[in-house]
C-alpha cells in the first residue's frame, strides 16, 4: 500500500520573493503569517509533502492566501516551484521529479497526464473558441486530428456534463457560470487523465448549480476512478467529495488525515476554528 | 586628388548601403537554412513606409545586380500602381532589366499571389508578408509564440481550423491558409489564396518572405515539402471555379477574378495578368494543377 502511490510530492515550496536560508522558519502558523520579517518574501508552499493514490480524492482545505492555489498551480506547471520535488507514477514509473522536465515533457503530462478545472472558467477556457473547440483543443494536443472523432468525443463529454450538445458550438462566454464551469470539467477529463486538479470549482455558482456540479465530479470520479486533489474553503464540498485532508495554513501543512476525522475532531486550533464556523 | 567612390552617387547601389545588405542577406541565408523559421532583422527605413512592401523591398534590393531581370507583381497585376512604383524604384536603383514576362524574370516580387506559371532553379519569388506570425490570431504576446514554434505547440491554430470547419463547413478561412514547411514549423504562406498553397511544396524556385512592418524574415527552399495544415476526415482544398471561364480568354484553369458589371451582370477574368497574356496569345505556358481530393 505504502509504495503505490500515483502522486509523490516532497518538500514543495514556492517563494515569491527574496529566498533567504531560514525563511520557512521564520515564517508559518506558528508565527502567524507567511512574510519573511527579514526580507518580505511571501512563502506560498512551505515544504508540502504528502502521497495521494490511485482513485483517491484528497482535499486541501485552508483560508484564502493558505497557498492551496499555489500547490495545484505548480502540479500542474502553471507555476515554476522554488524548490521541491514531485513524482507521477505515469512518468517514467515515479522515477523522474516531473517539476524538472523540459517544457515539451511538461506539455505531454498536462494535455494527456492531468485534467485542470480553475476555479475561473475563463483561466480553462478560450472564450474565444466555442465550447467544443475548447475541448477540441484538449483533443489536438493529444494528437486526435480528425474532426469527425472529435465531434463525438465532444458530444459525449458535454452530454456526460450535463451541457445541451446543442449549444456546443456556441462561446462558453454565452453561457451560465455552471455551464462554463460543466464545459470545463469536459475539457478537463477529455483525454481520460488519471489525476484531475479541481482549484475551487464551486466558489462563485448558487448553492443548487453548486450541488449538481459536485453530483457531476462526484459521479466521473465513482465511474472512471480518477484520482483528484479538491482545493476548497468550503467544507461541506470538501466533506462531500473527499478521503482525505490536508488542512494548509500559512503555507504549512497543519494537520492531515481522513475527512471524516478531520471535521469531527478536528486536533490543530485552526481546524477548530474551521470547523466550528462552519456551523 | 583621390576620387571617393563611394559619394559620387547620391545613394548607393540599390538604395540600401551595403552593411545592412549583407546584414538582410545573412538572415537570408539564416531563414534558408531553417525552412519557415522566422528569423528577426533590422528592417532599415525605406522611401516608403512599413507596410506598403518595405520587407519584399529588402530582399529584392539585397539580392538584385546588374544583370538581374525584376518583375513585380501586386495581386497578380503587373499594371497596378503600387507594383508599378515599386518597378520604376527598383530600376532606377539597380539599374537593372524589368519585364512582365514571367519566365523571363530571376527576381519576382509579389504580393499576395504566386504566378500561375511553373517558376524555375533560376528564379527566386519574393513575397511581401503583412503579419509573418501565424500564431498571432491566437495568441498576442511574442514570447509565448516563440516558445510555441519552439515546442511545435500548434494545437490553438488547429482549433482555428476546426472553428473554420464548424462554422463554414470548410477548411478555409480566407488568404494565407497555415503551412508545414518541412514538417516542422507552421507558417504562414503570406496571404495568397488556397490555390496558390500547393505550388510552394517541393518547388523548383526559392521563396523568400518578407515582412518589413513586423521585421522578420522566412523562407521556403527549393524542392522542401510544404503541407497545408488539414484534418485527416476534412481534407484542405483550392478554390473551386465550376462552370465558370474566363471572360478574357475563354480558359477555365487558373484563378480568376469575379468582376461585377454596372448592371450587376458577373463575369470572371484570370487574376494573373501575365499568364493571360500568355494564354491569350498562346502557347500555354507550363502550369502546375492541384486537384481537389474528393
Amino acid at each position: 500500500m505504502e509504495e503505490n502511490w500515483l502522486l509523490r510530492v516532497r518538500n514543495l515550496t514556492k517563494i515569491f520573493g527574496a529566498v533567504t536560508p531560514g525563511v520557512c522558519e521564520r515564517t508559518g502558523p506558528k508565527v502567524n503569517s507567511n512574510i519573511c520579517p527579514r526580507t518580505g518574501a511571501v512563502v506560498a508552499c512551505s515544504n508540502i509533502s504528502f502521497d495521494l493514490y490511485p482513485g483517491e480524492v484528497l482535499g486541501v482545505v485552508g483560508e484564502s492566501g493558505s497557498g492551496k492555489s499555489t500547490l495545484v498551480q505548480m502540479l500542474y506547471f502553471d507555476q515554476p516551484a522554488t524548490s521541491g520535488e514531485a513524482f507521477f507514477r505515469p512518468v517514467e514509473d515515479g522515477a523522474a521529479n516531473i517539476l524538472d522536465l523540459s517544457n515539451q515533457r511538461k506539455r505531454y503530462v498536462r494535455n494527456h497526464l492531468m485534467g485542470m478545472v480553475y476555479q475561473n472558467p475563463r483561466d480553462g477556457l478560450n472564450f474565444r473558441f466555442s465550447s467544443g473547440g475548447n475541448i477540441a483543443e484538449k483533443l489536438l494536443m493529444a494528437g486526435v486530428f480528425n474532426v469527425g472523432k472529435i465531434r463525438i468525443r465532444a458530444t459525449d463529454l458535454l452530454s456526460h456534463t450535463e451541457v445541451p450538445v446543442k449549444r456546443m458550438d456556441e462561446s462558453p462566454a454565452r453561457f451560465s457560470g455552471g455551464m462554463q464551469q460543466r464545459v470545463q470539467i469536459a475539457k478537463a477529463i477529455a483525454n481520460n487523465p488519471p489525476l484531475l486538479l479541481l482549484d475551487e470549482v464551486t466558489s462563485g455558482l448558487d448553492v443548487s448549480v453548486q450541488a449538481k456540479v459536485l453530483d457531476l465530479i462526484r459521479g466521473l470520479q465513482q465511474e472512471m476512478g480518477i484520482s483528484m486533489i479538491v482545493v476548497s474553503h468550503d467544507l461541506g464540498v470538501i466533506r462531500m467529495l473527499t478521503d482525505r485532508t490536508m488542512v494548509l495554513k500559512h503555507g504549512q501543512i497543519v494537520e492531515q488525515g481522513l475527512t471524516d476525522q478531520i471535521l469531527q475532531d478536528p486536533q490543530h486550533g485552526y481546524t477548530q476554528l474551521l470547523v466550528s464556523s462552519l456551523l | 586628388m583621390i576620387e571617393n567612390l563611394k559619394f559620387r552617387e547620391s545613394f548607393n547601389y540599390a538604395y540600401i548601403d551595403e552593411f545592412t545588405k549583407k546584414e538582410i542577406r545573412r538572415k537570408t541565408l539564416k531563414a534558408v537554412c531553417i525552412p519557415g523559421y522566422q528569423v528577426p532583422y533590422a528592417s532599415p527605413e525605406m522611401p516608403i513606409s512599413r507596410g506598403w512592401g518595405t520587407g519584399g523591398l529588402h530582399l529584392t534590393l539585397s539580392l538584385v545586380g546588374p544583370n538581374d531581370v525584376v518583375k513585380v507583381i501586386d495581386q497578380g497585376s503587373d499594371a497596378s500602381v503600387n507594383a508599378c512604383n515599386l518597378r520604376l524604384f527598383i530600376k532606377e536603383m539597380a539599374r537593372c532589366a524589368v519585364t512582365f514576362d514571367t519566365g523571363l524574370a530571376t527576381i519576382i516580387q509579389s504580393r499576395h499571389r504566386v504566378p500561375e506559371e511553373i517558376l524555375t532553379e533560376k528564379q527566386i519569388l519574393v513575397l511581401q508578408v503583412p503579419q509573418p506570425e501565424i500564431l498571432r490570431s491566437v495568441e498576442r504576446h511574442e514570447a509565448k509564440t516563440r516558445a510555441m514554434h519552439a515546442e511545435a505547440d500548434y494545437a490553438k491554430i488547429w482549433v482555428t481550423l476546426y472553428e473554420a470547419y464548424v462554422r463554414n463547413g470548410t477548411l478555409r478561412n480566407a488568404a494565407g491558409h497555415p503551412i508545414l514547411v518541412n514538417g516542422r514549423y507552421v507558417a504562414t504562406p503570406s496571404p495568397i489564396p488556397s490555390w496558390d498553397v500547393p505550388n510552394l511544396s517541393m518547388a523548383r524556385c526559392l521563396y523568400l518572405f518578407g515582412a518589413g512592418r513586423e521585421k522578420r524574415i522566412h523562407c521556403i527552399p527549393p524542392f522542401t515539402p510544404v503541407k497545408p495544415l488539414e484534418f485527416e476526415d476534412i481534407r484542405f482544398k483550392v478554390e473551386e471555379f465550376i462552370g465558370v471561364r474566363c471572360s478574357a480568354s475563354g480558359e477555365d484553369k487558373a484563378f480568376m477574378d469575379e468582376i461585377y458589371a454596372n448592371d450587376l451582370s458577373r463575369s470572371w477574368v484570370i487574376n494573373d495578368s501575365n499568364f493571360l497574356d500568355k494564354v491569350r496569345q498562346g502557347p500555354r505556358p507550363p502550369q502546375r494543377l492541384f486537384t481537389n481530393p474528393e
